[in-house]
């Protein structure tokens, strides 16, 4: 039987790790409220990318640019997308689970990894997987020149005939409740790709100016354009640019989902601490109660034997 | 009929930097500048390293554009800049130890280590920077004129 004083313990302690959590889920809060601003802020670019390169495409008759060189896949990289940190639930976990169903998949392929973040390259290290290259510690804070030395590395491995295809796994921001696993291909790229509008409602309530409907309605008509450089040469200057922003968009959701997860995952653990301290608080009076019931019978009975 | 105004939209994959109605527009095209008023023929250049400025009525705006894209139409100018920098934003200082650090570097064009295209690209870089915060009226007096590479 636990005592009085037990009690008092497990509740302080478990009171503690309430306020940890508590503030965890509150950082968590404001860097996805900054993450998010971040996502906002790249689509425009993204969105203007885009309608650039459909225009040029159509000017160009033939894709022989490298990075849509498309050959049998013998060798695949994969870029994996985790967090750097623990405490958010089954986000890393699903990740990494993702991508071993990716490369198990594959069995007859030469995989070569990139993790991005530390959790993923911890795990997959462990599971002796081959890895290219990694990334550790830029998941939480997502900058645009980390996403071109990724995409920068990617593209130099590819070009170079090292590898014959890029995946992306990581989860994609859909709201704070929800992420979705997302396994995209990078290289090579689909021209096809630019067709498709420009990634749009990832979470709903995103800034949409005037500038998003009236650049979608002039997608509709092609308009002949006066190229300064060459239609083929600026086209094939843009297909990195390209993979780059392909790359940070992935970062910037997968950040954003890591923070929403942790939010989440921050939030129950608070909850159930609250729980758990009521049911302490609860079994304490309980055993409060016993323990001055008893003494009052002992001080009764001994009384009854003295008179 | 003409349009009066260009909508300029100059973005960056980080943000978005300017969205405004403007009366003209100047760009750092990569084979010289382009002057832009409303009414353009569409056109879609590659920019190079250099100062993108537009004017609002009589006021005249700069910023710095690190290389990118442009697409003219002839009510807006959509500005795919890898990096882009206001004026006013501009950090004079860093901009001036830049140019001495590369300044530096350049002068001792011996040794055989250092990366003479980075080196060049950062002097560039600074002087561009100076050269605009200057015009940007926001230090003008203190930036003092200085020969190209």
């Amino acid at each position: 039987m636990p005592t009085l004083l037990d009690f008092r313990r497990r509740i302080r302690s478990v009171k503690n790790t309430q306020q940890i959590t508590r503030a965890m889920k509150f950082v968590a809060a404001a860097r996805l409220r900054r993450a998010q601003d971040k996502v906002f802020a790249a689509r425009p670019y993204a969105r203007h990318m885009l309608a650039v390169l459909r225009s040029a495409m159509a000017r160009v008759e033939a894709f022989d640019h490298p990075l849509m060189a498309r050959r049998p896949e013998q060798r695949v990289l994969l870029l994996v997308m985790s967090g750097d940190r623990g405490l958010c639930g089954a986000f890393n976990a699903n990740v990494i689970r993702k991508a071993m169903e990716f490369l198990r998949g594959r069995p007859e392929q030469t995989l070569g990894l990139i993790p991005l973040g530390k959790k993923g390259r911890d795990a997959l290290r462990k599971q002796k997987w081959s890895l290219v290259g990694e990334y550790i510690n830029i998941m939480a804070r997502v900058e645009y020149p980390q996403a071109r030395e990724v995409a920068a590395q990617v593209i130099a491995r590819y070009t170079a005939g090292e590898m014959d295809a890029v995946y992306m796994v990581y989860n994609e921001f859909k709201s704070v409740l929800v992420q979705r696993l997302t396994v995209e291909r990078l290289l090579p790229i689909e021209p096809e790709s630019f067709l498709a509008e420009a990634p749009q409602a990832t979470s709903g309530e995103g800034p949409s100016g005037p500038a998003e409907t009236s650049s979608a309605g002039r997608a509709e008509s092609p308009v002949d354009y006066i190229y300064e450089q060459t239609a083929a040469a600026i086209f094939g200057h843009l297909l990195p640019r390209f993979v780059e922003t392909q790359v940070f968009r992935a970062m910037l959701e997968s950040s954003a989902a890591e923070h929403a997860a942790r939010m989440t995952a921050m939030d129950s653990a608070t909850n159930n601490a609250v729980e758990l301290i009521d049911q302490l608080t609860l079994h304490m009076n309980k055993v409060r109660q016993a323990a001055i019931t008893r003494e009052i019978i002992e001080v009764v009975s001994g009384a009854a034997w003295t008179a | 009929m003409l349009p009066e105004f260009l909508q300029l939209e100059v973005v960056t994959p980080e943000r978005q930097l300017i969205a405004e109605s403007v009366n003209e527009v100047q760009l750092p095209g990569l084979d010289g500048y382009l002057g832009i008023l409303p009414g353009h023929a569409a056109l879609i250049t590659e920019l190079g390293l250099g100062e993108l400025s537009y004017r609002k009525g009589k006021e005249t705006f700069y910023a710095i554009v690190f290389h990118g894209f442009a697409e003219v139409l002839p009510d807006r100018v959509i500005v795919l800049a890898e990096r882009a920098e206001r004026a006013e934003e501009i950090d004079i200082n860093r901009a001036r130890a830049a140019r001495e650090r590369a300044e530096k570097r350049l002068a001792q064009r011996e040794a055989a280590e250092i990366d003479w295209d980075r080196a060049t690209f950062a002097l560039q870089r600074a002087l561009i920077r100076l050269q605009v915060a200057a015009k940007g009226g926001a230090v003008a007096a203190q930036v003092e004129q200085h020969p190209a590479p």
